[in-house]
Order: C-alpha cells, then sequence, then structure tokens
C-alpha cells in the first residue's frame, strides 16, 4: 500500500439492509437544541415530514431486503400526527425505536401504542434525549424548562410500562461519566423509572453544534489505513439507510452533507460511500452510536 | 430423523448430564451443542468428559473462540460497561481453570454444522448464521431478516442460541428459525428449570408439524422445547464455593437474570424481575 493509498479517503459499501431509519418529522422540531448536529428548529424546514403512504411503501419494500428493525427519528417525531399509525403499521413488520426529546408525548398516544406493541409481539422502543441528570446540565443545551419537561415524559412512559432508553449527548469531561450516571439512575427512580438504562452519546461536531463549540478538524478523517482489521459493523452505513422526504441518505447524521444522498428510493440507495467527514470519524470512534445497543466504551466498569 | 439440540452449556455440568438422561429416553438419534461451554457456572472441565462419552458435536460459540485461544475478553457482544463487568468475572475464572487440552479441544471446534434430515437442510449455528455473537431476540428479529439469513446460507432450519432465551419463527415456505435456548442458565421468568429443543424431520415429526415446502420437497418438521431440572441448590453451592459472584448465585436460585440485562431488548427486559 502506497501512502497516497494509506491516507485516501476509504468507501464503505452497504453489506446488508439491517435498519431501515425514517426521517419522519424531517428537520423540524419543537426543541432548538444549540448541539443538535442537523441543526433542528421549529423553523428549519430543510427536510418536511414524511407521510404515511411514503413510510408504508418503504416498509414494504423493505421486505425484500431483509430488514430486521426501524427506527423513527427527526426533529421531533412525535409532531408528525401520523406517527402513532406509522408506528403500528410498522409493528407489523418487525421492531421499531423512536428517538424522541419526550416533551410532546400524550398519554393516549402511548396507550395506544402499548396495546400495538403487546400485539405485535415485537419490541417498541423509545429513546429520550436528556442532556444531564439535572437542568443546570441539561436546559443550557436544550432550552429552558426542557428538562422537567422531558422527566415527566418520562415518567409517562414508564408509568405505561415502556423502558426508555435515556441518551445523553456528553457536554462533559469523560472522568465524570460514572458520577453522571450515577446521579441520573437516582433521579430516575425517583420518576417511577426503577430499571433505567442510559446511554452516553458522543458530540456530533456539525451542524449547530459547529456553531457552538467546534467543528472538526482536517486531521480528523477516517483514512484506509485506519480501515484495516477495522470491524465495519461498527459503522452505521455499513449495514443502515434512511427514508427522507427528499431521498434516501446514507444515515441520519449526514443530512446536510451534499453527498449524503444516495438515492430516490431504496434500490437506487444501496452502494457505496466515500467516509470524508469528519462525524464519520466520531462513528468510527464510538461504534454505531445511532442504534440501541451500541454505546460509547468506559475505561472503567462500574 | 430426531435431533436433540443444546445452547450454552456455561459450565453448568449438572444440566448437562439431566439434559443428555432426558434426550436418550426420548430416542433422539444425535445430539449436539451450539457452544459456548464455559461462563457463569462452576468447574468449566467437568462438561468435556460428559460432551465426548456421549459423541455430541459442538459448534464454536464466541466463548470457546475466546478460551481456547486465550483471548482478553469473551466476545460475547455486550456494549455497556455493567454487563462487561459480570462478563469479566466469568470470563476470568473460566480462562484460569480450564485445561490446556480443553482450550486445545475447543480451539479446533467448527463455526457450524450442517446436517441433511429427511432432504432439508440444517444449519447448527452459535448466534446467527452470518456472525457468531450476533443476538437474535424474539422482539427485535423481523421474519424478514430471518428469510433473508435463510437464503443466503441455504438453510431450511437455522438453529441457534447466544441470546439465552427459546423462540422460534416460522419462516416463507415453512422454513423455521429456531433459538433453542440454552443449558447454562435458567430464562428470566422466575423458574429455575433451563431448556433445550428436539427437533423432528420426516416420519420422527409429531403430529402438527410444520410442512416445509423447499425445491420439490414437503417434508413436516415439528420443534419441542423441553424444560431440564437438575440439582441447582448443588450447583449454586459449588458456585459459591468457587467464590463466583452473589448476583450469579441468585440467577440460578431464583431464575431470574440479575446480571448482563442491558443487551435485552425493553420486552426481553420486562419479562424479568430486574
Amino acid at each position: 500500500m502506497s501512502v497516497s493509498d494509506v491516507t485516501s479517503t476509504p468507501e464503505i459499501e452497504l453489506r446488508s439492509l439491517d435498519e431501515l431509519w425514517f426521517q419522519v418529522a424531517g428537520t423540524v422540531c419543537n426543541l432548538t437544541c444549540n448541539h443538535c448536529f442537523i441543526s433542528c428548529s421549529p423553523q428549519n424546514h430543510s427536510f418536511e415530514f414524511l407521510s404515511y403512504e411514503e413510510v408504508n411503501a418503504a416498509l414494504q419494500e423493505s421486505v425484500e431486503h431483509g430488514v430486521r428493525e426501524y427506527y423513527f427519528t427527526g426533529g421531533e417525531p412525535f409532531l408528525n400526527k401520523e406517527l402513532v399509525r406509522m408506528l403500528k403499521r410498522t409493528l407489523n413488520f418487525g421492531p421499531a425505536t423512536v428517538l424522541t426529546n419526550g416533551t410532546v408525548l400524550k398519554k393516549e398516544w402511548l396507550e395506544e401504542l402499548k396495546t400495538a406493541e403487546a400485539e405485535s409481539g415485537f419490541s417498541l422502543e423509545f429513546r429520550v434525549s436528556i442532556d444531564g441528570p439535572t437542568a443546570d446540565i441539561n436546559d443550557p443545551v436544550r432550552g429552558d424548562g426542557t428538562f422537567d419537561r422531558a422527566i415527566t415524559g418520562v415518567a409517562l412512559l414508564c408509568e405505561l410500562g415502556f423502558l426508555p432508553i435515556i441518551t445523553m449527548t456528553q457536554t462533559w469531561d469523560d472522568s465524570e461519566n460514572l458520577q453522571i450516571l450515577e446521579s441520573f439512575r437516582t433521579v430516575l427512580k425517583t420518576h417511577g423509572c426503577d430499571r433505567p438504562r442510559l446511554k452516553i452519546l458522543p458530540r456530533l461536531k456539525i451542524g449547530a453544534e459547529e456553531k457552538r463549540t467546534e467543528g472538526y478538524q482536517q486531521t480528523e478523517r477516517i483514512t484506509a489505513a485506519m480501515m484495516q482489521d477495522f470491524d465495519r459493523n461498527q459503522l452505521l452505513c455499513h449495514h443502515s439507510r434512511v427514508v427522507t422526504n427528499r431521498g434516501v441518505y446514507v444515515c441520519p447524521i449526514l443530512l446536510e452533507t451534499d453527498n449524503a444522498k444516495l438515492g430516490k428510493t431504496l434500490n437506487e440507495a444501496l452502494g457505496s460511500f466515500p467516509l470524508s467527514e469528519g462525524a464519520c470519524y466520531t462513528c468510527y470512534q464510538f461504534g454505531a452510536i445511532c442504534t440501541n445497543s451500541t454505546l460509547r466504551p468506559l475505561e472503567s466498569a462500574e | 430423523m430426531k435431533l436433540a439440540l443444546f445452547g450454552g452449556l456455561y459450565s453448568n455440568y449438572l444440566a448437562l448430564g439431566s439434559a443428555i438422561a432426558d434426550a436418550q429416553q426420548r430416542n433422539v438419534d444425535a445430539v449436539y451443542c451450539l457452544g459456548d461451554l464455559g461462563a457463569f457456572g462452576p468447574y468449566p472441565d467437568r462438561v468435556f468428559p460428559l460432551l465426548q462419552q456421549h459423541n455430541i458435536l459442538c459448534v464454536q460459540g464466541n466463548y470457546d473462540d475466546s478460551i481456547g485461544n486465550e483471548l482478553n475478553d469473551c466476545q460475547c457482544g455486550y456494549t455497556d460497561p455493567k454487563d462487561n463487568y459480570f462478563a469479566q468475572i466469568s470470563y476470568d475464572y473460566t480462562l484460569a481453570n480450564t485445561s490446556d487440552q480443553n482450550k486445545l479441544w475447543l480451539r479446533e471446534l467448527p463455526k457450524e454444522i450442517r446436517l441433511q434430515c429427511d432432504g432439508l437442510n440444517i444449519l447448527l449455528c452459535h448466534g446467527s448464521p452470518r456472525r457468531t455473537n450476533e443476538f437474535l431476540w424474539e422482539s427485535t428479529t423481523s421474519p424478514a431478516f430471518l428469510n433473508r439469513l435463510a437464503g443466503e446460507h441455504d438453510a431450511d432450519v437455522i438453529v441457534g442460541t447466544h441470546s439465552g432465551i427459546h423462540w422460534q419463527r416460522e419462516l416463507n415456505h415453512g422454513r423455521q428459525y429456531v433459538n433453542v435456548g440454552v443449558l447454562g442458565r435458567p430464562e428470566n421468568d422466575g423458574n429455575r428449570n433451563v431448556w433445550y429443543a428436539v427437533i423432528s424431520t420426516g416420519k420422527d415429526a409429531t403430529p402438527g408439524a410444520l410442512l416445509c415446502s423447499v425445491r420439490d420437497l414437503s417434508v413436516p418438521v415439528s420443534v419441542e422445547f423441553i424444560p431440564v431440572r437438575y440439582d441447582h441448590h448443588r450447583l449454586a453451592t459449588e458456585m459459591q464455593s468457587e467464590r463466583l459472584p452473589d448476583e450469579f448465585l441468585q440467577t440460578v436460585l431464583n431464575g431470574w437474570w440479575t446480571t448482563c440485562l442491558e443487551i435485552l431488548p425493553s420486552r426481553e427486559r420486562r419479562a424479568g424481575q430486574y
């Protein structure tokens, strides 16, 4: 391998379509978190809502690809008034996960989903973004009052028998991780969550986060040499695609990247992708952070 | 053809002995083990003579690959530090207490075993046909995905273990996926027994068996999950004397998982107590 080969941008092929994502609320969100990697807000209509018909068509198409599970994200998915209907439909095909900020959940929606989940035999997972165990840590990032509102949503999920996964974007030093986790477990227990499931996620230094702190250095890129002996399954783009109202994208993080749109339909979007972005480097370091089973490894276990 | 399929043993030689006796009573044609011979339980060397005396062919699980090659961890595929903490305790114990001879035996096990039963292709694997340590949970595995695996791996019946809870699913053309559960520890349902599966094809299939219609064949296939009781008090006492964690003992004595819970999907997690 020559020097230019070693430092060149590697391509990653789609191994198989295991997870299908729906950018169901586009980039529209009721919150304006200042670390959002796609800068979602009430005013950001760069991507719009998906319709029930678009989701249903992709579900049907997904069967021939052997999709294993389905993810719903935004923006805030529950702003899409068809979401409950979409999730109920999805549970006929397989398991579903919703990434929500937890602030707009309604009891009647969740009751309906609880019944649908029970009848389906599949898991319906809720991943709720709360960026720390206190309002002091969370609210400067996600907005005033959002900690209390999200915790209310989490308590409602727990009351109905769901086991939400709380994801925190890390805005503190590594050395504080264990303390943060312990503190959050205590907080959640006081809100009726007796089996807290917590994940710490790395910051993605693009979109709003790039303005809040800093962007990626040019050295923070995946090189061909780094891919030698690397388990490609760690990268979401090796086994996922994202359906948006503007076509099918390589991953839910790179929506604003020029070449991330791979086609209009799933069948057009099965090609390879150059791992050229700074965010790819974060995914490389931490594993497929967007899926349920992966989180940042900690140096010292509890 | 009638096959007994054992999942992860996790060093539970007492349950293995009970399961072998049970399978013999059922007049099975052969017994196979799908790997993960060590972990969790005491005295890891004790399962080997039982397997060898009874000619039980084994698939190499992630644990067997790790112990056989003396790797640093079990490759179980856990991603949460709480899960990995307990996994490492049992791994370090198992590695230290497995003989060199048995390590060599583990090292040479096949990654999969393929059988032909009444014309059907039966694929025995550990986690999934494509990855030894892939967890296939009932609540997070779509039929479409299993149909893809069956097609890609040319299998009419896929048989696996690894996740620790038995389940099965009918696929297109009467093909099936079967997770046989494990003999190593109870299933997180408050019962102390463990599980294995008997798969019968052709004339050995039970009445009402599913017809597998592939190529120019139409062969009945029945799957029976067998609960196995064993002296779990004795196992717990031996684990205690080996200074294995009290959390492990509690699982054996009460039937609820106390560790390695973070990997569970919500549905399987909710079925348990912790």
